[in-house]
Formats: structure tokens, sequence, C-alpha cells
């Protein structure tokens, strides 16, 4: 097997990203200290490049193709994804400018590992080989543990690391071991050939339940599902804040990437065994991580929990196993990163100085003295919480009538339930900027990175609310089964 | 001939994994375990499989036990050196050991355990590997160096001291 120009031609943009990154490593020698922000811009500028070398690949015959021996698929649903965590990586990083210079984080590596983590992510998306998806997941989680524990002085942030890798670590090793049952059971890493073998029905059922429930489990971990959710809250409120931005919106995306295709197309004979599995997950991510966000302080922490929550919303549109179900997921992921990266400018904008704007109590009065950040705060408050017209309405309604179309009505209600609970939390927070008097002067970080995540963030979450045909179109259109 | 030379390095296997438990001093421990491993990569060329015998080598024998006695040098090694077991904990060794005796031994003499042989040499020659990684394997193996080179440059940010 000789691999030609077709194959490279499919993977130019992993290339781009990869290719960059290694390359900043020797322009971040170049660069004084002070102005590290520029590898930030090149890294930006790569990024974009990557982007558009995806969309030319839309145009090419490789699409709808897989190249380098069926271990990497060039499809609808691989871009829709790395589209996802290109935005992701982005904003996060135009997030991070001011941030990096104010808490004394400042330099190159830490976008270079980005980077390393985007290109993870991409190969994830594409993933169509078990071990593809393993390298990929290790590639995107490793750069990210160490992003998490960049503030060397800074307890939270080791704590918050130590947690992460280790129980990464673990999580990692049940997912091998899932895999290599499957391996065992099949003869094949390759997801049409799992499949094929399953669907003939002659592997041994109660490997198969093993195999499948680790990887469950191994999966659940990175996308926070309860019970594997142990690391989010500490981890989350640990890293640099656009780390945390960063890691609840791409790593999140590329592992429900990696869950949907390996699920859908690979374990797709075995629905009956992953589907009460997957319920099962994500009505414990409902209720725990909903209940629990109520009687968290510290904002980042709450929107830990909150995450764990958004996790379940979307693995039910899984649950549902229907084309439906896999195109509102995609969905759900592309608005969840724009209104949770919304939030997250906030927050940064609210690092200041000696203000720490981590603590919930710091937004009272907000929105007295700064109007415009109080209105955008609220805006992406309700989308998390699913408040119409936003795009977190739709989401969640789209996931809700995939669920209720294939008649699991229970679950839509249960997690109806739950999104009442939620809308406490969330608002919460609105009424303390708007109802509250303010106890001290706001101070502002003004950057021009924030305000254009801000604007873009803004723009997405109303935007998508109120016409949000053209990317569930979209997502349709790119779904595993057109 | 066969026979006699897996005696040789069975038996010195099981010493050295004997001595591994028993020493009291962590870095003999770790000798010992060196010991153990290299005969374990003995059976495993008679056994014809060349590449895990040299992977056995490098991987455990190169990396892991180095990174071990490192670790056991770092610490002070008058306070390490204590007893096997815990006191408190020594019943749940006792309890468990025989447990999993049995259990090896039923499964060894049960009818289920395949005998088997020598494998075949041409399936497992290096040759045959490389081939397998720089076509079928290629895409994963370079994803993989990519990886290293992550890895890598996450550990060395993670020890330096970055200023101040």
């Amino acid at each position: 097997m000789i691999f030609g120009i077709k194959d490279v031609i499919a993977v130019l943009p992993e290339i781009t990203v990869a290719g960059a990154a290694s390359c900043l490593l020797l322009v971040d020698f170049l660069i004084p200290r002070e102005r590290k922000s520029a590898v930030g811009v090149l890294a930006i500028i790569f990024v974009i490049f990557a982007a558009i070398f995806s969309i030319f690949l839309m145009g090419t015959d490789v699409m709808g193709t897989t190249v380098f021996a069926g271990m990497f698929a060039v499809d609808g649903f691989s871009t829709f994804f790395k589209y996802v965590v290109y935005a992701a990586a982005v904003l996060s990083i135009m997030l991070s400018f001011h941030y990096v210079k104010e808490e004394g984080i400042n330099a190159g590596e830490y976008y270079i590992l980005m980077l390393f983590s985007l290109s993870g992510m991409m190969v994830m998306a594409s993933a169509k080989d078990l071990l593809t998806v393993y390298v990929g997941l290790e590639l995107m989680s490793l750069p990210v543990y160490v992003l998490v524990g960049f503030m060397q002085g800074d307890v939270r942030s080791n704590e918050g690391a130590m947690k992460y890798v280790i129980l990464g670590a673990f999580s990692s090793a049940i997912l091998l071991y899932g895999i290599s049952l499957i391996y065992g059971l099949t003869g094949s890493t390759g997801l049409h050939a799992v499949a094929a073998v399953l669907s003939s029905g002659s592997v041994n059922q109660g490997a198969l339940n093993v195999a499948v429930i680790m990887m469950v489990a191994g999966f659940a971990f990175k996308i926070a599902g309860v019970p594997f959710h142990m690391w989010a809250p500490d981890a989350y409120e640990g890293a640099p804040t656009p780390i945390t931005a960063f890691m609840s919106v791409g790593p999140k995306a590329a592992a429900f990437a990696v869950i949907l295709r390996v699920f859908m197309e690979g374990l797709g004979p075995a629905y009956g065994k992953w589907q009460i599995m997957l319920a099962a997950v994500a009505v414990a991510s409902l209720a725990y991580g909903n209940l629990t966000a109520i009687a968290q302080r510290n904002i980042k922490r709450m929107l830990a929990y909150s995450s764990i929550g958004h996790a379940g919303y979307a693995l039910l549109g899984l649950v549902a196993g229907t084309s439906e179900g896999v195109s509102s997921v995609m969905y759900y992921m592309a608005v969840y990163a724009l209104m949770n990266l919304g939030v997250f400018a906030v927050i940064i904008m609210m690092r200041k100085g000696g203000q720490r704007g981590t603590e919930i109590d710091e937004y009272a009065g907000l929105a007295k003295s700064h109007k415009g950040l109080a209105l955008v705060m609220l805006i992406f408050l309700f989308a998390l919480a699913g408040v119409p017209p936003t795009a977190g309405f739709v989401a969640k309604f789209y996931v809700f009538m995939a669920l209720i179309h294939k008649g699991m009505v229970g679950l839509a209600l249960f997690a109806v339930l739950m999104s009442a609970v939620a809308a406490y939390f969330y608002i919460r927070i609105v009424m303390l900027m708007y109802m509250r008097e303010p106890v001290k002067e706001f101070e502002l970080a003004h950057s021009r990175g924030i305000y254009y995540v801000l604007a873009i963030a803004t723009a997405g979450t109303v935007i998508l609310g109120v016409y949000p045909g053209f990317l569930i179109e979209l997502a349709q259109k790119a779904s595993l089964f057109p | 001939m066969e026979k006699v030379f897996f005696l040789i390095f069975a038996a010195v296997a099981v010493g050295s994994a004997l001595a591994v438990v028993t020493l009291k001093n962590p870095v003999h421990s770790a000798l010992a375990l060196i010991a153990c491993l290299l005969q374990v990569a003995s059976v495993f060329v008679l056994l014809r499989s060349p590449f895990l015998a040299v992977v056995q080598v490098f991987i455990y024998v190169g990396a892991v036990m180095v990174l071990f006695l490192f670790v056991v040098m770092v610490l002070d090694i008058r306070q390490a050196r204590m007893e096997a077991f815990p006191q408190k904990e020594r019943w749940f060794v006792y309890a468990i050991v025989p447990v999993i005796t049995v259990e090896l031994l039923t499964v060894i003499l049960g009818k289920g355990f395949p005998r088997l042989g020598p494998g075949s040499t041409e399936a497992t020659t290096v040759e045959v590997l490389g081939k397998a990684l720089f076509t079928e394997y290629l895409f994963p193996f370079e994803v993989v160096s990519v990886l290293l080179l992550a890895a890598m440059v996450g550990a060395i940010i993670m020890v330096k001291k970055r200023w101040d």
C-alpha cells in the first residue's frame, strides 16, 4: 500500500496546524518576552489558513472518501466539527492576549500548546479507526493538561492539572481496554469492519457488554459526564480562564465528534447496549450538574457544573440514535461553543489588577455602571439557560424533538425539568447584576481581542436563535446519515 | 537443549521476582526487578519473538527501570527502608494470595487453556512490523510523532522555572 498525493491533500489542514505549532516553537525564540502575543497572532493566522484548506477540500474529489488505508475520513461531519474547534481555538487565543499579561504567564508555548491540542481535535473529528481515535485523543489531552497547570505559582492551577492528568491517564487506560476488547472480538479496529462483524451477530455478547461499558466510561470522562466528572470543577477553577473557556468548548466538541462516529458507525449494531448506558450517564449528568451548580459561589466552578449538565443534554441527542439526533448534537456543540466562550469573555474582562472576577458576588450591580457588558452577559446566561429567542433555546428544543420523535418522552420531560432547575442559577447572576447595588467600582480589562470575541459570540447567539435554519440545515447535511 | 535454557531462565526469573518483594533495600529490589525482566526477555527469544524481547529490554529495563531507580535514589533510602508490608494490611495480603493462586491454577490446568507452542517467525520480525508501521499505520504513526513532540514541550514547560 503506497500513499499518494491524494492522502496528503486530505490531511492538509492537520499538517498546517501541526506544522505551524512546530515552526512557532522555533519562531518563539526570536520574539522578546513582552511581545509574545505575536506568537498568538501567528497561531490565529495559521488556523485561518487551515480553515481555508478545509473549505478548499469540500470542493475536491477527496470529499466523502477515506484516506490512509481507511484511517482518516474527509466528510461533511468532520468538516463541521473542525469548524467548531477552529472557532474555539481562535476565540480562546483572542481571549488570552490580555489575560496572560495580567497573570504574568506570557509565554509563546502557551499558544503553541493550544495549536497542538487543536491538531489532536482535528484528527479526532476525522478518525475512522479506533487507533486514530486514541492517538488523536491523547494529542488533544496532553497539551491541555499542561495548559491547566500553566500558572506555576498558583496552588489551584497545580492541583487542577494534577487531578486532570492522573484521572485522564486512568480514563485513557479504561478506554484502551475497551478498544482492545473490541479488537479482540471483531479482529479489527476500523469502524466499518467492526460494524460488519457486530451485525453478523457472531460476537460474544458478555464480552461485548464489558467492552461497551469501558468505551462509554472512557469517553464520558472526556466530556465530563457523571460519574466521570470529578476532575472538571477543580481543573476548570484552577486553569487560566481562557484555557477554561478553551477546554470547555474545544475538547468537548471533539470528544462528541468521536463519540458520535464511534457509537453510530462502529458500534451501531450494538445500539441496544450503549443506548441505555449513555442514557444513564446523560440523566446522571443532568441531575448532578444542574443541582450542584446551584450551590456554587465561584463562577468558574459553577460553569464547570453547568458544562457537566450541558454534556447531559447533548448526550440525549445521541441516545435518540437517529439522524435527527446526531444533527441535534452537532448543532448543540456549535451553539454551546459560542455562548460559553461569550460568558468566559465577560469573566476575563472582569479580571483586572486586584479584582479576580471569579466570585459570583463580584458581579453585583454590574448593570449600574456598565450597561452594555451586563446586557451581553444577560444574553449569554439566557442562552445557557435555554430562554428563547436565543440559540441556546433552539439547541435544546432540537435535542428534545429528536427524543420525542423517537418516542422517549420520559427522558425529554426529565431534561425539560432540569433546564428549569438550571434557569435558577443562571438567572441568579442576572438578578445580581441588575437588582443589587455595586459594592465598589468595577475595573475592566479593555482589550481588542475580548471585544471581538464578545461581538462574535453575541451575534452568533442571537442570530442563530432567530434564524437557526441555516446552521441546522448544514448539520443535517453533514450528519453521518444524510 | 531449549528446555534446559528455558528452565534456567524461568528459575532465575522466579528467583529474582521473589527477591524483588523480599529484599528490604529498595535499590536492591529495583535491581532484582531488572534481572527478572531480562530473564523474561530471554524467554521471549526462546519463543521466537525477537522483537518483543528487544522491546522488553528497551522499554522495561531501559526506560521504566531507570526511572524507578532515579526516584528511589532521590528519596532518602534509609528512611524508605521499611517493612515489606505495613502490619495492618497483612491480613489482606494473606487473604488475596491464595485466591489468585487457586484461580491461576484452575485456568492453567483446566481444559480451556490452549497449549501454545512457539509462534511462526515471520509475523514478528522487525521487518514485517516496520512495513506495517510505514504503510497501513502510517497516519497514526505520524500523529504519535507529533504527540511525542507536544509531550516533550509540555514536560519542559511544567518543570522549567520560567521567570522571576
